[in-house]
């Protein structure tokens, strides 16, 4: 990772210790390094949040806007200047609860953004409440005694929605998630990368998850890359996440603009 | 024989937090979280190189280089 990408006069870093949202961060920072992209036509856009703070960071031109609303923003960028290169950096919250519907129709609209998920399963930033990405039974402030609800499985959300590339990942899969966040920015098309984070301070210590260290190494127990899931039983799959590439369309021409160019 | 390769690690305090992450995902038990709570480098001959700590530093606080010598 080059390290003049980051805005070192900023640092340390806002987030408590042990988040999972730096090594998210680094892991997009070195992406965008192996793409070799100019880096005055990077643009990262953010919405509200811990994770949202992670583009004031970087060196890039950055716009923080309202929560939920960073891809609205995002596409009025790459519509007005489809030669830059558009990431959006978004919570779990931020882009599927108040920002779920600018997040379908993107998708189904296939702009060509590509939106980072930083997902810790709750709000951070707020004291740890429940978003739509938190699992049955989890503890979180405004789910005392484990939470009623389904999540949305994202991957398959944005797959419906219309996207024609979505990816999950998660922090201890370093190379992995580098690889398939460049591949998600490469894209011709709407991009969407699930990388599963952490939040130690809320949903970690609500959860009993341990230290941060074991919230990290732990991914290895309960995620499954998707070309070794595909030879196991349902049993042994239960309670586990499946990482890897779901979703890799190419529905533009190689020479066509990188605008969406059909009204669906 | 090819000697045994080393790497100089350079540790940014004043980033650090001592989360400890570095401590659970080094191969080499090259960190510990010292009886103050804060990280040391306790096993610097140790390290191998392999970038896991750096990777996964969420403060952007180490870094690994080799040590080339001629
Ligand atoms: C319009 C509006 N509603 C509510 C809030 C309060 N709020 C700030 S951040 C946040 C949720 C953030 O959760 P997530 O997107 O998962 O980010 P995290 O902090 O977990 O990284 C909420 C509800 C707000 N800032 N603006
Ligand atoms: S509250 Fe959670 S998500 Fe926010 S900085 Fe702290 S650990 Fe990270
Ligand atoms: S992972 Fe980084 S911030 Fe955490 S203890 Fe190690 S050097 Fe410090
Ligand atoms: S580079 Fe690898 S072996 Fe060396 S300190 Fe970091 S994690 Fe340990
Ligand atoms: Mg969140």
């Amino acid at each position: 990772m080059r390290l003049d990408f980051l805005r070192s006069e900023r640092l340390p870093n806002i987030w408590c210790p042990g988040c999972g949202n730096g090594i998210v961060l680094h892991a997009l920072l070195e992406a965008i390094d192996q793409l070799q992209l100019d880096p005055d036509k990077v643009v990262l856009v953010s919405g509200i949040g811990c994770s949202s703070r992670a583009p004031a960071y970087t060196a890039f031109d950055n716009v923080h806007t309202l929560h939920g609303r960073a891809i609205p923003v995002a596409t009025g960028i790459k519509l007005a200047n489809p030669d830059l290169t558009v990431i959006v950096v978004t919570g779990d919250g931020d882009s599927s609860a108040i920002g779920g519907n600018h997040l379908i129709h993107a998708a189904r609209r296939d702009v060509d953004i590509t939106v980072v998920v930083f997902n810790n399963y709750n709000y951070g930033m707020t004291g740890g409440q429940a978003s739509p990405l938190t699992p049955d039974s989890s503890i979180t402030t405004t789910t005392p005694n484990g939470n009623l609800d389904r999540p949305f499985d994202l991957v398959n959300l944005a797959a419906g929605a219309g996207a024609t590339y979505v990816a999950r990942s998660g922090i201890y899969f370093t190379k992995h998630l580098v690889d398939h966040l460049r591949k998600a920015i490469a894209h011709d098309g709407f991009s969407l990368v699930d990388a599963v984070a952490q939040c130690p301070t809320y949903f970690g210590r609500f959860n009993k998850k341990g230290s941060a260290g074991q919230m990290v190494t732990s991914q290895k127990d309960w995620m499954v890359l998707k070309s070794v899931a595909g030879k196991k039983t349902p049993d042994e799959l239960a309670g586990k996440i499946i990482i890897g590439e779901f979703v890799n369309i190419e529905r533009h021409a190689p020479e066509s603009a990188a605008a969406p160019k059909e009204q669906a | 024989m090819p000697e045994k390769k080393t790497f100089k690690i350079t540790h940014n305090r004043k980033w650090c937090k001592d989360c400890g992450i570095c401590v659970a995902v080094c191969p080499k038990k090259v960190y510990e979280i010292d009886r103050g709570d804060r990280h040391a480098i306790v096993r610097s001959q140790d390290c191998i190189g392999c970038q896991m700590c750096v990777e996964h530093c969420p403060d952007f606080a180490l870094t690994v280089e080799e040590v080339k010598d001629e």
